[in-house]
This record gives structure tokens, sequence and C-alpha cells, in this order.
């Protein structure tokens, strides 16, 4: 399968979560979602987003987002984000980073909801008609805690450093990318490179798989995180993200970065591998 | 002679003290400054940096900073904001109709971290409000710091109290809340020829790794 055939299992309307920009994002296949005009997709930040959600918004993919926060850390502000925000263009659920882990960790659990301490006082609350803030049924004394409902996702969708034989896929210490895929319906992961045999033999891989359990697609995309990283093979490639928080300021500059890195399929891979 | 931001991180280990975990964000490279000079002069303080670029203090993902400050293991944290009022309100989602990148942890960390350090470099009516238009976390901080004073945080009182300036300037009309002030503000503390050394030395060193540009502007360290 190609990264392209994967975008092609995810329909619209789905309910998507991805990761942060510092966490193994699936950009190529998040450009293939592009490519194949994805519509009223919705974005789980898990727990914030950044590059491939200003991407999706930018190029009219997305109806909904729920996240903590969407930003391209040093390159600024999401451009394409703000500006469809403050349009109204797209329904934007704000949380708070725990928050959006505790839901997901209710359904990894497969209960109704979890409690989370922290947050009474914030206007998420008010925004979040979901969210249900009830009297601690442990305690005598007064306790005011709030309560997250289970949240399940449609798809989870991520990269990963190595898949193997055994349909495993190994993402070292980005657990939130098990957490994710741990509540979805459905798990898409695209590679990096493939090994042999079964990761959950080896003992010291073990910690860092996801097991095929989970996982229902792969599709192999070499350099599939660029310009985000991967941890030991290459680093997020800074000058391209701050050419693409300038060049996506305007509709008309984020189209031709549209063009020329993600539309056209001879350049929409990244440049020649360089030592990270 | 020393640069604004080498006063900042002075203050800011000041400010840590006798904690021992602090955790940094991604908000400003001040406050890792500031957490790097401390660790210099006391080896076992614990540092959790969020965002460095090589390594990682946590192997659970992104939620293992908020069970840890669930369960009271962070002593110290640092938050900002678009907009900060004097009620120590902070406000990271939007203001005057423009959108913010959102709430981060805030609404949790704000909280639960007994030591929160409200820290802004912006001085300005435009960021410290009489009263900020979305909440996205309320708390009790330690103190609000910015490039142009040090306020303490008066939790009796819910009001800021000034506690000194670090260019002698009235920040009176810059600052957009009512806060109490002694009848003569204190200058603060300016680095001393110790701290200066440390800052200069190991500090822009382990900087650099992280904060580049920051290291680059402030000590010339490529």
């Amino acid at each position: 399968m190609t990264p392209d055939e994967l975008a092609g299992e995810i329909p619209d309307g789905a309910l998507i979560g991805l990761p942060p920009d510092y966490s193994l994002v699936a950009m190529e296949a998040v450009r293939a979602l592009v490519r194949r005009e994805a519509r009223a997709l919705r974005l789980l930040g898990v727990p914030q987003l950044g590059l491939c959600a200003d991407l999706l918004i930018g190029a009219g993919c997305v109806a909904e987002i729920e996240t903590s926060a969407v930003t391209l850390g040093e390159a600024g502000l999401a451009p394409r984000f703000t500006e469809a925000a403050q349009q109204g263009e797209i329904l934007v659920r704000d949380a708070t980073c725990p928050a959006v882990h505790t839901a997901l960790q209710a359904t990894e659990k497969g209960v109704p909801f979890m409690p989370l301490r922290g947050v009474l006082g914030s206007d998420l609350i008010p925004g979040r008609p979901d969210w249900r803030v009830v009297q601690n049924p442990m305690s005598a004394d007064p306790d005011p805690i709030l309560l997250v409902p289970a949240l399940r996702l449609d798809v989870a969708l991520f990269h990963a450093r190595w898949a193997d034989e055994a349909g495993n896929v190994w993402v070292g210490r980005r657990r939130e990318l098990a957490t994710i895929a741990h509540a979805a319906q459905r798990c898409f992961v695209t590679y990096e490179e493939k090994r042999a045999g079964d990761m959950l033999e080896d003992e010291l891989l073990a910690p860092g798989v996801v097991s095929s359990t989970y996982v229902t697609h792969i599709a192999p995309a070499p350099r599939g995180a660029w310009p985000l990283g991967v941890p030991d093979l290459y680093d997020i490639d800074d000058a391209h993200l701050m050419r693409y928080a300038k060049a996506a300021r305007t509709r008309e500059g984020f189209q031709r970065y549209l063009d020329e890195f993600v539309c056209t399929p001879a350049k929409s891979s990244s440049p020649a591998a360089s030592p990270a | 002679m020393y640069a604004r931001e080498e006063l900042l991180a002075c203050s800011i280990a000041r400010l840590i003290g006798d904690a021992g975990h602090v955790a940094v964000g991604a908000a400003s490279p001040i406050p890792a400054a500031g957490a790097l000079l401390l660790k210099q002069k006391k080896p076992s303080l614990r540092l959790s940096f969020l965002h460095k670029r090589k390594g990682n203090p946590f192997s659970e993902g992104s939620r293992e900073l908020f069970d840890l400050a669930g369960q009271g293991r962070i002593d110290v944290f640092f938050l900002g904001g678009a907009q900060i009022d004097g009620q120590a309100n902070i406000n990271l989602v939007r203001a005057e109709g423009r959108r913010f990148p959102g709430s981060f942890g805030s609404a949790f960390m704000y909280p639960l971290v007994p030591r929160v350090i409200l820290f802004r470099e912006e001085h300005s009516p435009r960021v410290l409000v009489p009263k900020v238009e979305f909440v996205s976390a309320a708390g009790n901080p330690l103190a609000l710091l910015t490039g142009k004073a040090l306020f303490a945080w008066q939790k009796d009182r819910r009001r800021f109290r000034l506690e000194s300036v670090h260019d002698g300037e009235d920040v009176r009309a810059q600052t957009g809340f009512d806060y109490d002030a002694p009848p003569s503000v204190p200058r603060t503390p300016a680095p001393g020829a110790e701290e200066l050394a440390l800052l200069r030395g190991a500090v822009a060193r382990e900087m650099a790794a992280s904060y580049p540009d920051f290291a680059r502007k402030v000590w010339g360290i490529d």
C-alpha cells in the first residue's frame, strides 16, 4: 500500500487523531489527503497540532478541530488555522492537553468517562457542554472535579521508525501514538523502514512497539515525516517550516506552496537525505 | 554590563529558589536559562525541559508531564499569555478578534503546580490588561516577571504587588491593571559577577543546543 492508497481508505468526515509536530507525523499521508481532496475531516490534536493541521485546513479538508493548540513552534502562528478560526470557517473545540489524553485513556479502558483535576475556573469549561463538573462521590467534603467523556476516534494516523513482518510498528517513547492507536477503530501508519521478524520478540524494542492488534494498514514512506523529523534519523527542517509559515500568510502563497510541495507528485517528496 | 535577558534569567533563578523539580515548556528560552543557571549552583535540582531537540526527560509520551504534575511531583512551571490580567488569569486563546494557538496544558498546570511563575517579556497595556477576554487558566502564581518589572501575587487580596523594576522607570502607565506598590519601588538586583560568568559559560553552551537563535543573539554563540 502507498501513502496515497492509505489516504484513500480515510473517508470524508472521519474523526482523525493526529500527533504534534514533534511526535512522528505522517506528513506524506497528510499530503496525500490534500491530493485526494478529502473533505469535512474532524481533527483531534493529541494533544496539540502543527503543520499537518494547517495544511489540511488551508486546503479545505477540515470541518472541525479539537485541540489544546495549533502552532508551528519556532516558525510562529499556524497561518491557515489562524485565519480559518478568525473567520469562522472551521469549528474549533478548545481543549487542554491532559483532557485530550484523559478522554482517549477512557476509551483505552472501555469506560464512559474519566475524572481530571485542575481546569476549574477556565473558560474552556463553558465552551465544552460535553464536559461535566461533579462533586467527587468519594469525598464527604466539597470537592468539585471535571469529568471528560471517552473519545473514540474513527482513524489514528501517524508515522513510525519501523514496521516489521508481523505488522507491528515501532514509535519508541512517543507513547501518545500508542494511546491514539488504542482509542481508534482503524489505525493507519506510514513507516521509514521494514524490519525482518517480530519486534515483540525483542526485549529492547518491544516497549516502543504499537502491536499489530491495533494496526489496520501500513505504508512505506521513507522520509515520510518531512519537513518534520524522526529522532536519530532526520531533524525537523526549520528552514522549510519558516518558508511554509511565510508562504501560507496569504491564500495565494499557500496555494503556490501546495502546487510546489504537495500536489505535484514528482515534487511532493522531500529532498535527498542529509545526515541528521 | 549585562543583557536584559541575563537579568531576567537571574530573577528566574531567584524565584525558583529551593524547589526540587522545575519543568520548562516552550514559551521562552529565558526561563530555561534561569533554571540552568540555578542548576549550576545547585546540581541536585531536577530540570525537565519539554522541548529539548535531543533527548527528552520523559518516556511515557506527552501525558507524563501532566501525570507528574497531577501527583505533585513538579514544583515549578512557567506560563505566559497573550493577555494576563490583574486577577492573574491568563489568555492564550483569543483577543481583539485575533486567534492565538490555544491553551496548551495551562488550564491543568496552573491550579496544580504549587509555584507557577508567569513570564512575559512584553510589558504593555496590550498584554497586561484589567480583564482577559478568555480565561485559559486561573490560579495563584508565585510571581509575574516581565521585561520591565517583577510583581508578587497576594493570594488573600487577589492582587499583584510591584516588587521591583529592572530599569528604574515607572511602569504604572505601561500596566493595564491596577496593583499595589510600595512608596519607593526598588530596582531589580543586577546579575553578580559569579552569575554572569556561569551564564556566559556553561549555561550559554547548554542553551545553544536547544535555543540556537537565543544563544547567538545574547551570547554570540554558534
